[in-house]
């Protein structure tokens, strides 16, 4: 067989940074990431944007940020809230890490169908 | 009011710059010098010697000394230990008033504290293992133009290392080809490319049309990809005039960064861009070519530990450390100690990583640790374990040198980089499960597969040079 037939053709793909490259994240992974954003003391928020302006660094707020949150289950059904509410829109879950004035994590759960 | 009187003549060094009682003032620089003298000189003559050569000494006494208040003014040797496992050196460690120092000048510190003393006739050997900037010098430098929040915040990487590739071949590609190199990278899913550190202007590759042809790669990778990119643009270059000139032009064709070599360009062209880069919103990459030159040694030189804590000062978004597992030189927990130094507000002194001062680095943002050097998907979960989140890591080869090429070479290391990640949130222990995180995720990633397959065998196990000493 010639180099070129065993050689595989990669297409670009709309990855939207962290974790873009992983398979869709099942509950109990979406559920893992929560415990660690909440371990490392950090803040879950939740965004989301229609796919044309996934490159602004402002997505929409759903509601506030989730302070003093420590149940996986309210975020994770926020979350389901958010796309229920947004089906077209891309929502992602951050950590707001207040020492650092920075993210700690931010991933895209929901990948919008618009 | 004055009551000595000028006596000419050579006195001893430990005279007047031995003081073994004496308290470091919060303000006072201090070093630590791994100290061999000739054999038969006392130690507290060869550390005074260092002292005083440092600061305001000079061999003989000159009647114009007693136009100052040198006392305020002299460096003092005011401790001397031993160093572990080694009968022939010792640690000296010398304590200089911040007055002896221009504020905000590398170039000034370095100049006196590395100048003319190691090539002193009385010492064999002479290397200057760790400083402590005071918080009040720290406050006149500038710092790294963005630091490590900002870059984050700018292209939108959060919750993971970075990942980069310096382009390949080094040398010898046209500005067109070395373009489509870049693009090819980016689409696969590395954040950033990199200029080779001897890739500045040459015949067969002039600055401007790489910028260019790389300026239109950043672009298009953006917006098929939808992720933010970058590629450092080298800009070291002959004169200071020049360098701006270059970096004027990367900002126009619209790279979010630039690159230097630090100790080649030198201090003086570092700090000056870093200057340009704050007030431009460009963020900036260090090389350190030259460096092992400087470091390596065990006993002559300046550890490297010394050479990232100017750069943080000097300014520098980017700082190449070294990767611990790849082919170039670095004990782990040597590399440790200078990645905190970058990173940490506050490093406390730890002997176990070869921090000799406690060090508080105030306000100043942190620098990025780049780990590049003959790394391969395989190291993944070593690297993303030993150098965290703040990290950039470079896989020349080992995204180049996949048999589909740049882009599903980029796509390799991302998947194993965000698998890595994703497993330690989890909670698993990556160095332990490497081999199960690394297969499941090459279950869904036949770029990886092969990946994983091409650089099986490759493993750089050779013995430091420069260990700590223990």
């Amino acid at each position: 067989m010639s180099l070129q037939a065993t050689m595989g053709d990669y297409q670009t793909k709309k990855t939207l940074e962290t974790f873009g490259f992983l398979p869709p994240l099942s509950q109990q992974e979406i559920y893992d990431q929560i415990a660690y954003i909440i371990a490392q003391g950090w803040t879950p928020a939740i965004e989301h944007v229609h796919p044309s302006g996934s490159m602004d660094d402002y997505w929409t707020m759903w509601k506030l940020p989730f302070f003093g949150e420590q149940d996986l289950g309210n975020v994770a059904a926020e979350l389901e809230a958010c796309h229920r509410s947004y089906p077209d829109h891309h929502v992602r879950l951050t950590g707001y890490d207040n020492y650092t004035q920075s993210q700690g994590s931010c991933f895209v759960v929901f990948h919008g169908r618009g | 009011m004055s009551v000595k009187k000028y006596d000419a003549g050579v006195k001893e060094y430990r005279d007047m710059y031995w003081t073994p009682d004496y308290v470091p003032l919060d303000t006072d620089l201090l070093a630590c010098f791994k100290v061999t003298g000739q054999p038969g000189v006392p130690r507290e003559e060869v550390a005074a010697a260092v002292a005083a050569e440092s600061s305001t000494g000079t061999w003989s006494t000159v009647w114009s000394e007693l136009l100052t208040d040198l006392e305020f003014y002299k460096g003092r040797a005011y401790r001397i230990e031993d160093v572990p496992g080694d009968n022939e050196s010792f640690y000296a460690f010398v304590a200089y008033p911040i007055d002896l120092f221009e504020e905000g000048s590398i170039v000034n510190v370095l100049t006196s504290l590395v100048g003319n003393v190691f090539g002193f006739k009385a010492l064999r050997h002479l290397r200057l293992e760790d400083l402590r900037f005071p918080i009040a010098y720290i406050k006149t430098c500038g710092g790294p133009p963005a630091g490590i929040q900002l870059e984050r915040d700018r292209l939108n990487k959060y919750g993971r290392p970075m990942l980069g590739a310096t382009i390949k071949p080094k040398l010898g590609l046209s500005a067109k080809n070395y373009g489509r190199a870049v693009y090819e990278c980016l689409r696969g899913g590395l954040d950033m490319t990199k200029d080779d550190e001897n890739v500045n202007s040459q015949p067969f590759m002039r600055w401007r049309d790489r910028f260019e042809f790389v300026g239109e790669a950043i672009q298009k990778a953006q917006t098929e990809t939808g992720e933010r990119k970058g590629h450092y643009l080298n800009v070291t270059a002959a004169t200071p005039e020049e360098m701006y000139k270059r970096a004027e032009f990367a900002k126009e064709v619209g790279s979010p960064i630039l690159m230097h070599d630090f100790l080649t360009g030198g201090f003086t062209a570092n700090t000056g861009l870093a200057n340009w880069c704050r007030e431009n919103g460009m963020l900036l990459h260090i090389h350190r070519a030259m460096h092992a030159v400087i470091d390596r040694h065990p006993k002559h030189g300046i550890h490297f530990r010394v050479l990232a804590k100017c750069l943080r000062l000097s300014g520098g978004d980017h700082l190449h450390t070294g990767t611990v597992v790849g082919k170039l030189e670095g004990d782990r927990q040597s590399t440790l100690g200078f990645v905190d130094q970058l990173r940490e507000s506050f490093v406390p002194e730890d002997r176990a990583r070869g921090v000799f001062f406690d060090q508080d680095w105030g306000s100043l943002p942190g620098v990025f640790a780049v780990a590049s050097g003959g790394i391969h998907v395989w190291h993944m979960p070593a690297l993303v374990t030993i150098f965290g989140d703040d990290s950039m890591l470079q896989f020349g080869g080992g995204t180049q040198g996949h048999p589909w090429g740049n882009a599903a070479g980029a796509c390799a290391n991302r998947v194993a980089l965000e698998a890595c990640v994703k497993a330690r949130n989890e909670g698993r222990e990556l160095e332990k499960e490497a081999r199960e995180i690394m297969t499941e995720a090459a279950q869904h990633s036949p770029e990886l597969a092969i990946a994983m397959e091409t650089w099986k065998e490759i493993k750089f196990e050779f013995d430091t040079v420069d260990k700590l000493d223990t």
